[in-house]
């Protein structure tokens, strides 16, 4: 049985057992960077993509279960930011990525693949979110650095960059 | 000295290009930090030939310049995320008088970087920038001299600017870069170490704060984790071990391995040496299952207690006793006092919980092992190499990678032993990840704390006597692998659990106490826990010992905390924190407890001192407590460190903000839960650690002193928040927390005791 994902707008054919979580075919097959392994039990947001602009955890997610959903990994969030606000060029960084370097916010810089993820699906449906929507969206994403302080700040100051640009 | 001659390593002659990471990633239209990145990576291919460590004494060894005028640096330190490169760099380029964008660092590398020891005990700044310093400073007075007998003019009437020296007075008429001067050739200087350094009020970069030069990467996804590492024709390995640790020195020893349970997973394999199992497959899943499925019968151990019963026994075991401190007549003082408060406290076991699993790469197929691990000191990681396999040291090559934050002794030692033990099993280059189970049920975890406090004031509210007793056991220098692989029980650190005391800085030494005593009690490891280093180890418990008798003596003596520890503070450092921390809180003098609410939500603050070796720190916590349901939430945090002379106070601000955050969940949430059967908090669930919905606001306060030496960063403030977040419980509920984690269910338990 021949499977094929449809990862940051590109179609893979994938090689790997259908009961193989997604994370590893991103991971090994894909060799992408964003989606990372954390524990492999859907409790941490490491692994974050976007199925459909919705965030899941690819560690949780058997390959053959994506079906004709189209994944958006950490990498593809420049380019679907462009599209989600209709802009000619895509930019270097999802501004999200651009106020964690402003914010001077990480420190290991391991968790922020889904910190950006999930903060990047709030955005887009919450342009304006209260201190309280930011705390509750954010909650499965766990940073042992403790940097969530700073990735706090960092979506506000993302939210306000992204409304300015319009 | 004959700067034309060649030197036989001469990089410029060495034709052979190494790609390093930041090389390669050129190619891929990755961000790159500083510019013309081929003529280091030349220079490093010939570096990187023959094992290190390098000369400590040669200037060659810490720095290199290009002929494009740039300067490459190595360090002995490595960047945890705590963001140690920027510092370092910093320091470089002031002496070098170069542009932040001129410098840049490389990985550390037995083959290549200097042995500075362990990056640990937030030492980077503290003891591995004094080295850099001095030989950045001697390698500037080189280029000025060689500058002079290029231009014909004495050194002193020399100026320089961003690599480029010319003529005082001149308007750059006369000019040579140090490119021109050196160019990919070697100082041959032998670091003297008495180079004059700049003195700090001509400091340009150094307590300025540059950005983080890791954090453009990072923040793009296109970083390179250790975790991240691929290479061709490897295989996937994984440990097997049994679910949760049982007491140290059962290690996990094998009764039998069915080897036909796993025959189902194409390609799967069992690595077995010594007590060690491990499994390898192509497929990295394949790897996952077979290490999940395979039948294994473990050995069981004796009776291991739980982490409830586990104080009780710290206190009944023979121990090593030393005494930490023993000043005037603490025992005679305290019955002349106006008050006494003292009781015991105890403080749990805690996880380095990284956020990724460890992860290593070892490849057996060139003329070295090579294996990239995230191990916080490659020297020591080679050498525990070496003695697993039973070759020399010379035959590995120990490369590091950044993992996620490690707080300390996680499981990188076993992650690089393992890889190391596979790839010479198979012959094939090996990547191994721990599970999050194996991580957290296998971690050397900060040790349980007991802890008996006793302290007397007079009527005017000096102390004067202080008695403090810890119990508490020693730590491993093995690894739970090599203790496998060598079918040998652990070693404790060398000079035996005694070696691991109480610390006196973080028990009552900030104060002038006339009579203080403080006795270590250390039990023998045996059917314990493992335990190591973890992020400023014990402080969190002396603090919430220590600290909270002194927030009891100021409400005996009904004074404000903050007055009281005025009063008492012998150390114009300590006050100095002290105060910083008050007034970025807009501390409003109150003894505590003294406005209790009968409301369901009850709000308090608390204020307290702590640090770990020689900083200082000290931090003011607002808290809630939810009197119905337990629930303590930390609202906003403030904390003050003194560093001496802090390189770049925004790494150090980011640092404290990490320190507070991880101490909250510390002192709240995180517990090593353990029964007979072995430790039982294996995921996120079973070992919770602060959440982003939970965390505090935080206002962190560099005190910067210029002219004092720096010291470590990555510590300080955690014991202060603790104990301050204990404190303030006191003020918002009139009730005392004797143990941490300061869970609901323990804060129920705790008020409903004291309505009885």
């Amino acid at each position: 049985m021949a499977i094929n994902i449809k990862v940051n707008g590109r179609d893979w054919p994938v090689s790997a057992d259908p009961d193989t979580p997604l994370l590893y075919v991103l991971m090994n097959e894909l060799e992408l960077k964003g989606p990372r392994f954390g524990c492999g039990l859907a409790q941490c947001g490491s692994c974050s993509v976007l199925a459909d602009g919705v965030e899941i955890r690819s560690c949780q997610t058997v390959v053959s279960d994506v079906g004709a959903r189209a994944i958006t990994t950490l990498e593809g969030l420049p380019e679907l930011y462009a599209k989600q606000k209709g802009l000619a060029t895509v930019p270097a960084m999802h501004p999200l990525s651009q106020a964690f370097v402003d914010e001077q916010a990480m420190h290991c810089g391991y968790c922020y693949n889904g910190q950006t993820v999930k903060a990047a699906e709030l955005l887009a449906k919450t342009p304006h979110p209260t201190e309280a929507q930011i705390r509750a969206h954010m909650d499965g994403h766990i940073c042992r650095c403790g940097s969530y302080p700073r990735i706090m700040k960092s979506i506000q100051t993302a939210a306000a960059a992204i409304v300015k640009e319009g | 000295m004959d700067d034309m001659n060649s030197h036989p390593q001469d990089p410029a002659r060495n034709g052979v290009a190494h790609l390093t990471r930041r090389g390669a990633l050129i190619g891929g239209g990755a961000l790159v930090i500083g510019f013309n990145l081929l003529a280091p990576a030349r220079a490093q291919a010939a570096r990187g030939a023959a094992a290190g460590p390098p000369d400590y004494h040669a200037v060659d060894t810490w720095i290199a310049i290009h002929a494009n005028n740039t300067a490459t640096i190595y360090t002995g330190k490595c960047e945890l995320g705590q963001g140690n490169q920027t510092g370092l760099l910093q320091v470089a380029a002031e002496e070098l008088e170069m542009s932040m964008a001129q410098v840049s660092t490389i990985r550390l590398d037995t083959n290549i970087t200097p042995d500075q020891q362990a990056t640990s005990s937030s030492s980077s700044i503290h003891r591995g920038a004094p080295a850099l310093r001095a030989a950045a400073a001697q390698a500037r007075q080189e280029l000025l001299a060689r500058a002079g007998a290029r231009l014909g003019v004495q050194a002193f009437s020399l100026e320089v600017r961003d690599g480029i020296v010319s003529v005082r007075g001149e308007n750059g008429f006369r000019k040579v870069t140090y490119g021109e001067l050196l160019g990919d050739k070697p100082f041959n200087l032998q670091y003297e170490g008495t180079a004059p350094v700049k003195s700090p009020d001509r400091y340009r970069l150094v307590g300025q704060r540059p950005p983080r030069v890791d954090m453009p990467e990072k923040a793009a996804g296109k970083y390179t984790h250790m975790q991240h590492l691929r290479i061709p024709g490897m295989l996937h390995g994984r440990v097997v071990l049994p679910r949760g640790q049982r007491g140290f020195g059962v290690g996990a020893k094998p009764l039998s391995v069915d080897e036909s349970s796993i025959a189902h997973i194409m390609g799967a394999k069992v690595i077995r040496k010594g007590d060690f199992v491990g499994v390898v497959a192509e497929r990295e899943w394949d790897a996952v299952k077979a290490a999940r499925d395979l039948a294994v019968v473990w050995k069981k151990g004796p009776s291991l207690g739980t982490n409830e019963t586990v104080f009780e026994r710290l206190r009944k075991d023979k121990s090593v006793d030393t005494q930490i401190a023993s000043k005037g007549d603490a025992a005679g003082m305290m019955q002349k006092a106006a008050f006494v408060r003292g009781a015991a406290y105890r403080c749990p076991y805690q996880s380095h919980a990284p956020f990724a699993p460890n992860c290593a790469l070892a490849d057996p197929t060139g003329d070295q092992l090579t294996i990239k691990s995230s191990t916080q000191d490659v020297y020591s990681s080679r050498k525990q190499v070496a003695d697993i396999l039973g070759i020399p040291e010379t035959k590995i090559r120990l490369q590091y990678f950044e993992g996620s934050g490690t707080f300390g002794r996680s499981c990188y030692e076993d992650a690089t032993q393992a890889a190391a033990i596979m790839a010479t099993a198979t012959g094939k280059p090996v990547r191994v990840q721990y599970m999050r189970w194996d991580e957290l049920g296998w971690d050397n975890y900060g040790p349980a704390h007991l802890a008996e406090v006793r302290a007397g004031v007079d009527e005017l509210g000096n102390i004067i006597a202080y008695e403090y007793d810890g119990w508490q056991h020693g730590w491993t220098i093995t690894s739970t692998v090599s203790d496998s692989a060598l079918a040998k029980p652990g070693a404790e650190r060398a000079g035996g659990s005694g070696s691991i005391t109480v610390n006196p800085i973080s028990t009552g030494s900030m104060y002038k106490i006339a009579n203080r005593r403080v006795t270590s009690h250390a039990a023998p490891m045996a059917n314990y826990l493992r335990g190591a280093a973890l992020r400023s180890p014990l402080d969190l418990s002396f603090a919430f010992a220590s600290e909270q008798t002194m927030d009891e003596l100021a409400a005996a003596l009904k004074m404000d905390p903050l007055e009281f520890r005025r009063r008492n503070i012998g150390d114009e450092r300590w006050l100095g924190v002290l105060e910083a921390a008050a007034k970025a809180a807009n501390w409003q003098p109150k003894v505590m407890g003294s406005q209790l609410s009968n409301s369901e939500i009850v709000a308090g603050r608390g204020i307290a001192l702590g640090t770990h070796h020689v900083s200082y720190g000290a931090a003011v916590a607002e808290i809630e407590v939810n009197r119905k349901t337990g629930v303590i939430v930390a609202r906003r945090l403030y904390g003050a460190m003194d560093c001496g002379l802090a390189v770049n106070p925004a790494l150090v601000e980011n640092q404290m903000i990490g320190q507070m955050t991880q101490s909250t969940s510390r002192v709240l949430k995180e517990e090593v839960t353990f029964d007979d059967n072995g430790v039982t908090s294996l995921d996120w669930n079973s070992y919770p650690v602060l959440r982003f919905a939970e965390h505090p606001e935080i206002i962190p306060v560099v005190v910067q002193r210029l002219e004092e030496p720096s010291t470590g960063a990555g510590e300080e403030v955690m014991g202060a928040t603790a104990a301050a977040i204990a404190n303030a419980f006191f003020d918002a509920t009139g009730a005392r927390m004797r143990q941490f984690p300061m869970t609901p269910e323990r804060v129920l338990k705790t008020l409903e005791g004291q309505r009885t």
